[in-house]
């Protein structure tokens, strides 16, 4: 026992590798992945040039913001069923106050519109601490009530962003390669990286990865998950901008599919829905892959709603090969 | 009570932490009803009681991490109230747990950080926990668990606690490393700081510790000094009266049977356990002693087929036999009734359904029940064990005793020959207690074989004719119930000869 103790703490050198793949593999795996799928996708459409890409960009950012919130949530050891009626409210929030307005003032709004579903999204976590029901069953019950507030706040779809406001994410305002809408993305690293790096993001992944161990250290259980749950309701109020900003439309539905898309792209981007495990890195790259399937099925003349199915059997897939790894490693 | 010192209600003015009529009570079951602790600056202090005596509530209490109902704790003079780890640990209290509280997703790196534990320091205690120039990078997840009991502890000396809590920290560490941990402990001692040490063995209190305060039910029951030979005198505080009144009801114990045999356990294998063999025979209940860890887990998984063995061979009715699963041993009437009832019963299903369940695998495979076969079965295992409601009700509505005779009755009504218990009055009060030791005589006396494992040794010579006692994964002793008291249990499950041996042995070695 002593000895194998010894060994293991005197090769650092030698074990570096192993744990590098341990540790990154699953995103390195996802972002070659999801190269691969480009390449096809160039064989598949020799054409595909900055417009697409640009198409890509703007359909896979709502939903990489709702993976970037269905992250936070999980890497706390919850799981957030609301993140689609948050978006869906941010959306409806930003036509009704920015309609028929100037570019100052819809960014005003945007502000004010990612601070209310932050506070919506702390609610449902404050919620959760203070009730000690499921994570699950609240925010469940929570998607109702954002869902039905976001109805009364517009009844029916609207158009009436301001063009201006839409051009934030839609044009190319440096390259035809980079998008407006690929800056946009970056608010998710400028906020998680710097989470990550302080004491209140190592309490989050603490409280998702074992709660027991994390009380005794010293974290604030409840307020590290509020936390969470605060973070993820800004990336969902990102989300619902971005929606504001690519379709140019209000509407009161239009968030309901990114609840479990973006559960989709945690688990293809390497979050352990069990808590603590994952990065952001990871989702970021699932949400293009979710996104460029259906597009590839159009290329290739196939019917889009294929692509769900495609989806499902590609997660399926895919963890099942991360769990062979796991079970190969302890072997 | 005689071994509390007379000044105890007189300040002690050396004292670095006293707490002192320390109440703690869950729901309707009282953990802490009174207890107090004195422990002086450059102590160490060991903490003994047996399980449920209230050794970890009070250590919950000093570290924040639960609140008294009742009692104070002074620190350095001061009264103090800790509300949360951070706090006690500020005040510089911390502890050490036997399940390391390292964050298993986070890099060890990321753990000091979480905790602002200042890393030079920690380097510092590392290299004299013998880990210098360990990896800080790695995961926690990865490493082996004596190598994380190491990182806690230096994680928690990096703060240069006044008093530092090592619960039951060596029961997880190989000898070298528990050396150590106890010239650790020595060196705070020599810089006057103060350790309160929690293990369930004798010999390492008595090696290591100044004094030791006995909880019993939730009380202090005495304060010792266990170097002049206390050791005694601690094992007789932390069994109280109770046992003495034990020993007198089990003054005459069943003489071994002689019976056919039931079982024969050949050179057995698996993690813990190395190299195992027994005998068990028809009629007769085999008591298995031994303290937390020492194989009986592994001896019972590999029995009743949660586990395949490393090596060796299960011999159950003549035939060598390999359990791949539960049901193999099940239909070979080799039976399991676990310490956690709930892994066994479906607590949202009634008694009835409960009952029947391994009925059904017999009655018909997959197809309908017949409801009326059924409920004859489980009607007479009912009567038979006088459970204590009827059979409609919910398991989990019933107290633990009762669940446990339900574990037991869906048994007698399938039927089978050997039954293996581990540790079945877990959590049980004395009275249902005595009910399944009797139940477990008279199925024994009815022809059944029966593998008793339990923590609570005093108990053994109420149920057992027999008795194997395991440490460190072999078999070290096995003894007639009529010679298993207390004493005899408790030096052999320490891996110390019986006072009969030690006497033999001194000649010669003199």
């Amino acid at each position: 026992m002593a000895t194998s103790v010894a060994a293991k703490v005197s090769g650092p050198a030698g074990i570096n590798a192993g744990r590098a793949v341990r540790r990154y593999g699953w995103t390195v795996a996802v972002y070659v992945l999801f190269a691969t799928l480009m390449v096809a996708t160039l064989i598949v459409k020799p054409d595909f040039g900055a417009f697409e890409w640009n198409t890509l960009t703007l359909a896979a950012l709502p939903l990489a913001f709702a993976a970037a919130a269905q992250t936070m949530v999980v890497l706390s050891g919850g799981i957030d069923l609301s993140v689609g009626p948050l978006m869906a409210l941010a959306n409806v929030l930003a036509l009704r106050a920015t309609v028929g307005h100037d570019l100052r003032y819809s960014v005003g709004v945007a502000l004010l519109v990612l601070l209310e579903v932050t506070l919506a999204g702390a609610l449902n976590g404050a919620i959760i601490v203070l009730t000690r029901v499921p994570d699950i069953v609240v925010t469940l019950a929570m998607s109702f009530v954002w869902a039905g507030l976001a109805l009364l706040v517009l009844a029916k779809p609207t158009p009436g962003i301001p063009l201006d406001f839409q051009n934030l994410a839609q044009g190319s305002t440096f390259s035809p390669w980079v998008p407006n809408a690929l800056l946009l993305l970056l608010v998710i690293p400028l906020v998680w990286i710097p989470l990550r790096r302080s004491r209140a993001g190592l309490a989050i992944y603490a409280v998702g990865s074992d709660r027991n161990a994390a009380f005794r250290s010293g974290v604030n259980l409840g307020l590290s998950r509020v936390l969470a749950y605060a973070v993820g309701g800004f990336f969902a109020a990102c989300g619902g901008l971005a929606l504001s900003m690519t379709t140019g439309v209000g509407s009161p539905l239009a968030g309901t599919y990114y609840t479990l898309s973006g559960v989709s792209a945690i688990v293809l981007g390497g979050v352990s829905l069990a808590g603590g495990r994952g990065g952001m890195l990871g989702p970021l790259a699932a949400a293009y892959i979710l996104s460029l399937i259906p597009a590839v099925l159009i290329y290739l003349g196939i019917d889009p709603n294929y692509g769900q199915m495609i989806q499902g059997v590609l997660i399926v897939i895919v963890v099942m090969i991360g769990g062979i790894g796991t079970v190969l490693r302890r072997a | 009570m005689a071994a509390v010192p007379d000044d105890a209600s007189v300040a002690d003015s050396s004292a670095l932490l006293e707490a002192s009529g320390l109440i703690k009570s869950f729901g309707p079951v009282v953990a802490l009803r009174g207890a107090d602790l004195r422990v002086r600056g450059g102590e160490i202090h060991a903490l003994m009681g047996a399980n449920g005596a209230g050794k970890s509530t009070l250590v919950k209490i000093l570290t924040g991490a639960l609140t008294a109902d009742g009692g104070t704790i002074t620190l350095g003079g001061r009264p103090r109230t800790f509300h949360s780890t951070s706090e006690a640990r500020r005040a510089g209290l911390i502890c050490v747990y036997q399940d390391p509280s390292l964050l298993p997703d986070l890099t060890v790196l990321q753990n000091l950080k979480l905790t602002a534990t200042p890393i030079s320091l920690f380097r510092h205690y590392l290299a004299e926990l013998g880990l210098e120039g360990f990896d800080l990078q790695s995961l926690p997840r990865e490493l082996a668990r004596p190598t994380l009991s190491l990182l806690d502890l230096a994680r928690a000396l990096a703060i240069e606690p006044q008093l530092l809590l090592l619960d039951e920290i060596t029961a997880s560490l190989p000898a070298d490393l528990t050396v150590r941990v106890f010239n650790v402990a020595r060196q705070l001692r020599a810089e006057g700081r103060s350790v309160i040490f929690i293990s369930h063995r004798l010999a390492e209190v008595g090696a290591l510790c100044d004094r030791a305060t006995v909880l019993r039910d939730g009380k202090t029951v005495g304060v010792v000094e266990p170097a002049q030979g206390g050791e005694e005198r601690i094992v007789k505080l932390m069994l109280g009266p109770v046992a003495e009144e034990v020993a007198a009801e089990a003054a005459s114990p069943s003489a071994p049977a002689t019976g056919a045999v039931s079982m024969e356990v050949r050179d057995l294998k698996a993690g813990m356990l190395s190299g195992v063999s027994f005998m068990l025979r028809f009629g007769e209940v085999l008591g298995v002693a031994a303290l937390e860890g020492q194989g009986q887990q592994e001896l019972f998984d590999c029995l009743a087929g949660v586990r395949r063995p490393e090596s060796g061979q299960i011999v159950v009715g003549g035939k060598a036999r390999v359990f791949r699963h539960p049901a193999d041993a099940i239909r070979a009437g080799v039976v399991l009734i676990p310490a956690d009832r709930l892994q066994a019963l479906l607590r949202q299903r009634s008694v009835r359904e409960n009952i029947a369940l391994p009925l059904v695998n017999r009655f018909s495979r997959w197809g309908p029940i017949n409801p009326r076969r059924e409920k004859r079965r489980v009607e007479s295992a009912v009567k038979r064990l006088q459970i204590d409601t009827r059979v409609q009700s919910e398991v989990r509505r019933l107290s633990g005793g009762n669940q446990q005779k339900v574990g037991i009755a869906r048994w007698l009504a399938s039927g089978f020959n050997t039954l293996l218990c581990f540790d079945p009055t877990r959590g049980i009060d004395i009275g249902t207690k005595r009910q399944i030791y009797g139940l477990v005589k008279e199925l024994a006396a009815n022809g059944s074989a029966v593998l008793l494992f339990t923590s609570e040794l005093p108990e053994i010579q109420l149920a057992c004719n027999r008795v194997i006692v395991l440490f460190g994964g072999e078999l070290v002793d096995e003894m007639p119930a009529s010679e298993a008291d207390e004493q005899a249990l408790l030096r052999a499950a320490h891996g110390l000869p019986s006072e009969a041996d030690a006497e033999q042995q001194a000649p010669e070695g003199a």
